[in-house]
């Protein structure tokens, strides 16, 4: 029983990395693809991480992979914010797509103060 | 007081991380935690009292289940946009204001929005919150307010303040 558990969720964590993987390809700029990139991936390994918990059970493996979950949880939403707030600020334009962008007008303002730090 | 709560927690993760209870190792562990939080105990939450708040807690398991389910959601909707044929998206950066008062809330609620569907937080500026949005569905400034942080605000205001 705990085996088809753990083909289960083994099989959704890397089915959803495969999706994280074919956005970063598809969508079109830089922002939308660390959309993808940090949701379907931080999930899929979350589930491949639950999947080592049912597969060896509440031991010394089991407790590494279960801290790890909310470790990554935070280091993938603290580099998104990171490298998108980087990437504005380095002057890459938003997809042609876009429809509004009510950053612009406190970009310049928000980057000055991070440079005299 | 702030001291001792530091030290029982990064002992506590130093004992799940070697999963050993004897001697020399809990001896290791202390000396770790010690030189760590002569360095970083600055840093911890500031009031530790609230800690030790029973209601808090529960509240936190609530709000993890709601944030369990938005998580899963999100999964599917970038799923679906990035595997429809003519990719449904219009991406969008917008201006939410916030009603949290202390920065660790502040910081708990732009991580849970960078986890839920289509929204990733860009920059914190005072009361600010800059959101990237994958699918910007209306203009109004309340309405998207209420969709982005809405959800989660309440149930963080009642764990971290």
């Amino acid at each position: 029983m705990s085996k088809i558990i753990f083909i289960i969720l083994l099989s959704i964590g890397v089915l959803f990395n495969l999706f994280g993987c074919i956005g970063l390809l598809r969508l079109p700029d830089v922002y939308n693809r660390l959309q993808s990139a940090t949701k379907c991936v931080t999930l899929g390994t979350c589930s491949i991480l639950l999947s080592l918990i049912v597969y060896y059970g509440f031991n010394e493996i089991g407790v590494k992979a279960l801290i790890a979950i909310p470790l990554l949880f935070f280091a993938a939403t603290v580099a998104a914010h990171a490298l998108i707030r980087g990437s504005y600020f380095f002057g890459i334009k938003l997809g042609e797509k876009s429809i509004k962008d009510d950053y612009k007008e406190v970009a310049g303002a928000a980057e000055n103060k991070e440079s005299k730090k | 007081m702030k001291y001792i709560f530091a030290f029982i927690i990064l002992l506590g993760f130093w004992l799940l991380f070697t999963f050993n209870l004897e001697t020399h190792n809990l001896i290791v562990g202390a000396v770790a935690s010690l030189i760590a939080i002569l360095f970083f105990a600055k840093h911890f939450v500031k009031p530790v009292w609230k800690m030790l708040q029973p209601q808090r807690y529960f509240w936190f398991i609530l709000y993890l289940i709601i944030f369990i389910w938005e998580c899963i959601k999100a999964n599917f909707d970038v799923a679906y946009r990035v595997l429809h044929p003519a990719m449904p998206i219009k991406p969008g950066i917008v201006k939410v204001k916030l009603n949290l008062k202390t920065n660790m809330a502040k910081t708990i609620l732009a991580n849970s929005i960078t986890m839920t569907p289509g929204t990733i937080s860009v920059d914190l500026i005072d009361d600010v919150l800059y959101v990237h949005w994958i699918y910007v569905s209306s203009t109004d400034p309340e309405e998207y307010s209420k969709k982005v942080a809405g959800r989660f605000e309440k149930y963080i205001k009642k764990i971290f303040e």
